[in-house]
């Protein structure tokens, strides 16, 4: 039972930073692309997903809640402030699909300017925290003892960085699968230095974490299959570079996938049983087993796997390359084209309120 | 450790604050998906572009008010574990699985079909589109199910026992899901969003039909909206009696608090209107019916003891006066949604309406009513179960984080307030132009053909 929830857990959380990664990354890209077609091409591909993708954090969270009580109340107690942060970055960037095409010139800034700057710091505050879980947090037996700022360490920072330059590399890999022309070509001309530069960030974590705390080290030692990992993420990578090269467009978002799969695996390996590392374990954060159990046979084994399969419904719905008729804003492309020749899209407000 | 009282005063307003504007958007949108369903599947039925033209009418202003309703539940989902710890701590346990439970089947299913009912229309066979409706409108009354069932559960505590270092641990699942208090409750609130939405409907169809403007779908709206405020209405009273009969049975202090009643009586008068005083303990200006109304109220009885407030322990009393006027708030409006309901269809089925402008105008006016009665429900149930957070076993002060600081909430509380308004105002403004536009053309492309180029919105074309 217990396993069942820790390997849920993972799950969600897994899904939660692969998906939510990639259109959190999106939006890192868009102020980045060439044109306003490419933006509204960008924004098409993600806005059916973003808003399931999202729902995986609350998954995610609501299994803490339910399953290890103990860790949900510490930890998003102990972050009070960045979680905070974290929830109105989700604010702005949420509203911003919906408001983004109903807005006039000035207004559709501001909230571009949400969307892309929510983009930015809802990983990185992610990255951070996880950082912070690495370096340790202050804790008396089931309470939170640490001040407001505790987080501000700066190996967790350079995880809130890190956790950027990954969702900006998977996003690049979606948006090759996923748009044509100006967009694609964009997609594969940024994909190269953040897949560089995110593969030296994993590399410098591993080996400052090890360092830093000998028990993983320790842990590496128990659990030489933990090896697989690193090398399973640097065949991808080599995956991601060839397929780079000979132009496979749907090739990208797979390997980066692994490499981010792999990473998640490689931390997690690290400190379990830990669930907060070196203090708090697994067992000792678990729910009652009453809860556990009630929350297995419906919610588990039945409710789970049918979450899984209509998410993959979903996608499955939402497959190929994205068209100027798609996503918000879509069905007004060629009124903008029709009735606004003289002006940019991004001044021919796609106002549908002044129609009729 | 004991937690720094302004925190949890700045805690408790902030929860209000953001918990308050949350249930804005579900009260609007539990409707709104269950009539979407309703238009597609005529559409589909009858062919007719009517109920096409007000369902991509209906279709735009749901996308704005549920976007703001999932970005400030995440909110809401996050602030047990930020500011009340202890309460997630102790009563996680309980609670956790039935909020797990809420987001496996409601928040996954509504999130993701909803992506298909926003931009899916070509991409699937009508009957599956129609499909996603249904699943957006399934799970946005699953989630109000569980919700209601967790919070019913802080109102009325059963199934558990508490272990030796306070936490709360389930013994029966089957008592703390269903029970009576949580079919009432659930089809309160329920009702209360149908009822929200019926109206918002109606009053749309009056305001089109006041500027004289898409008049076909304005009389479908009108019709629609006002029939089904007319069967629900009496509805919703019933089961407003029948809640009530269980904060009689559960919570003294509360419906002490409710009514207005500061002695024990037998039998029992009851207060119409009042101003309490909390410092002298006495109702100024009370109008009040005499004994034994109020026995006959609350135990149906003719004879009964109902209790006054100064029986209840200092400690343990509610703010009375938030507590008695939001009720008062709601139930008057539940009688003046009924005239208006009844009114209304009476003459829409006989004379007409359009040319009623006197009967037309109150029903546009009518549209914040559903949206005030929610909220003050709301302020009616929980202001009266302070100074409990789980009634009769943890206190809201227990209940708080104990290392939060009042700066940090004193942070948290203007960054919501500012940004909570920017997105009000700014979401009201594109609902606002949305309705005043009305229902737009749609060409009616066969349904179902994949991919057509131009889909929709052919402007000026009047189909
Ligand atoms: C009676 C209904 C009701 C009530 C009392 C609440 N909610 Fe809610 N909530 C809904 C009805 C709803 C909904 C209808 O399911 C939503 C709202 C609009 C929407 O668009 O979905 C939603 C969305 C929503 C989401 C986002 C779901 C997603 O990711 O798609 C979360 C996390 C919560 N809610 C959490 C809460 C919490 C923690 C509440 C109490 C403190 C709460 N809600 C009160
Ligand atoms: C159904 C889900 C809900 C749950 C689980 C819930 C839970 C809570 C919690 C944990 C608190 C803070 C602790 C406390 O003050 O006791 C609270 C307070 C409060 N809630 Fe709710 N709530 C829910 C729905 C609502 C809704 C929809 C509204 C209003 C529209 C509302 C209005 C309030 C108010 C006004 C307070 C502050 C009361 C006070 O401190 O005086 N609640 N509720
Ligand atoms: C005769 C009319 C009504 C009566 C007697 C009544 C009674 C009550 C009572 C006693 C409560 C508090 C329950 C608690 O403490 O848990 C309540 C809550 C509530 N009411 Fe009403 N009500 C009436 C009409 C309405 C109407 C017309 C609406 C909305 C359209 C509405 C919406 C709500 C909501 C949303 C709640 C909070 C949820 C809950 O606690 O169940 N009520 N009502």
């Amino acid at each position: 039972m217990l396993e069942f929830w820790v390997g849920a857990l993972a799950l969600s959380l897994l899904l939660y930073v692969l998906l939510d990664g990639f259109d959190l990354g999106v939006g890192m890209l868009f102020p980045f692309a060439p044109d306003e077609r490419s933006r509204r091409h960008l924004l098409a591909s993600i806005s059916p997903v973003w808003d399931g993708n999202e729902t995986w954090l609350v998954v995610a969270a609501t299994i803490l809640f339910g399953a290890f009580p103990l860790i949900y109340s510490i930890a998003v107690s102990a972050f009070y402030l960045p979680v905070i942060l974290m929830l109105l970055s989700l604010i702005l960037r949420g509203v911003a699909f919906e408001f983004r095409y109903k807005a006039k010139p000035f207004m559709r800034r501001v909230w571009d300017m949400g969307f892309v700057g929510g983009s930015f710091v809802a990983p990185f505050v992610q990255g951070t925290l996880v950082g912070s879980f690495v370096v340790g947090l202050p804790i008396d037996g089931v309470h939170f003892v640490g001040g407001p700022f505790f987080w501000l360490h700066p190996l967790a920072l350079a995880c809130g960085v890190g956790m950027c330059i990954g969702n900006a590399m998977i996003a690049a890999c979606w948006i090759i699968g996923k748009t044509t022309g100006d967009a694609r070509a964009f997609g594969y001309r940024v994909l190269p230095g953040l897949a560089v530069a995110l593969i030296i960030f994993l590399i410098l974590a591993l080996t400052i974490s090890m360092s830093y705390k000998l028990q993983v080290l320790e842990r590496w030692s128990q659990r030489p299959a933990l090896m697989l990992l690193p090398v399973a993420a640097l065949l991808a990578a080599v995956g991601m570079a060839w397929g780079w090269k000979t132009q496979r467009d749907h090739w990208m978002f797979p390997c980066g996938a692994v490499i981010f799969a792999a990473a998640f695996g490689t931390l997690a390996g690290s400190f379990l049983p830990y669930m907060v590392p070196f203090t708090i374990t697994i067992e000792q954060a678990a729910s009652p087993s009453s809860s556990l159990e009630f929350m297995f046979w419906g919610a588990g084994l039945i409710v789970m796997p049918l979450t899984l399969l209509y998410t993959a419904a979903v996608y499955f719905i939402f497959r190929g390359r994205v068209t100027d008729a798609d996503g918000y804003g879509g069905e007004d492309a060629e009124d903008v084209q029709l009735t606004a020749n003289s002006s940019t899209g991004a001044s021919a407000v796609a106002d549908e309120a002044q129609r009729g | 450790m004991t937690p720094d009282l302004t925190a949890v005063l700045l805690s408790r307003i902030q929860f209000a604050f953001t918990v308050s504007f949350h249930i804005i958007f579900p009260a609007f949108t539990i409707g709104l998906a269950a009539w979407l369903c309703v238009l597609e599947g005529l559409s589909q039925k009858t062919g007719l572009p009517v109920y096409r033209r007000l369902f991509e009418f209906w279709l735009k202003i749901f996308g704005v008010a549920f976007g703001l309703g999932v970005v400030s539940g995440i909110v809401m989902a996050f602030q047990f574990g930020s500011n009340w710890s202890e309460l997630s701590r102790r009563s996680g346990p309980i609670q956790g699985p039935l909020l797990a439970y809420e987001s496996f089947t409601a928040f996954a299913m509504e999130a993701s079909f909803f992506g298909v009912l926003m931009f899916g229309r070509h991409r699937v066979p009508p009957l599956m589109y129609l499909g996603s409706a249904i699943m957006v409108a399934l799970g946005t009354n699953l989630s109000s199910f569980w919700i209601l069932v967790n919070n019913s559960w802080m109102q009325v505590p059963t199934g558990f026992t508490i272990t030796a270092d306070g936490i709360f641990v389930p013994t029966d699942w089957r008592s703390i899901i269903l029970n009576n208090v949580v079919f009432v409750r659930v089809s309160h609130m329920i009702l209360a969003a149908y009822v929200t939405t019926s109206f918002c409907v109606a009053a749309t169809g009056a305001w089109h039909l006041l500027r004289g403007m898409h008049k076909a779908e304005a009389r479908v709206m009108l019709r629609m909206g006002l029939g089904l405020a007319a069967v629900l209405v009496p509805i919703q009273l019933i089961f407003g009696h029948l809640v009530g009969d269980y904060v009689v049975k559960h919570q003294p202090s509360k419906i002490a608090a409710i009514e207005g009643r500061w002695h024990d009586e037998q039998p029992a008068g009851e207060v119409l209107f009042a101003w309490p005083d909390e410092t002298t303990e006495t109702n100024r200006f009370e109008i009040r019916l005499p004994a034994p109304i109020g026995s006959l109220i609350d135990s149906s009885s003719l004879t009964s003891k109902e209790i006054g407030i100064k029986s209840i322990p200092l400690e343990d009393r509610p703010p009375i006066a938030i507590t008695f006027f939001a009720f008062r708030i709601m139930v008057g409006i539940g009688m003046l949604m009924l005239v208006l309901a009844w009114a209304g269809a009476f003459f829409a089925w006989t004379s007409g309406l359009e040319d009623r402008r006197r009967m037309l105008w109150p029903i546009f006016l009518s549209f914040p009513l559903g949206f005030l009665a929610t909220l003050t429900g709301w302020i009616t149930a929980e202001v009266g179960r302070q100074p409990w957070t789980i009634f009769g076993h943890l206190r809201t002060t227990e209940a708080a984080t104990p290392t939060l600081q009042s700066a940090e909430v004193v942070i948290s509380l203007l960054v919501f307030c500012s940004v909570y308004a920017l997105i009000f105002v700014f979401g009201t403004i594109y609902i606002y132009r949305l309705l005043r536009a009305g229902p737009g053309a749609v060409a009616l492309s066969p349904i179902g053909s994949p991919n057509p180029k131009r889909p929709m919105s052919v402007r000026g074309d009047t189909a």
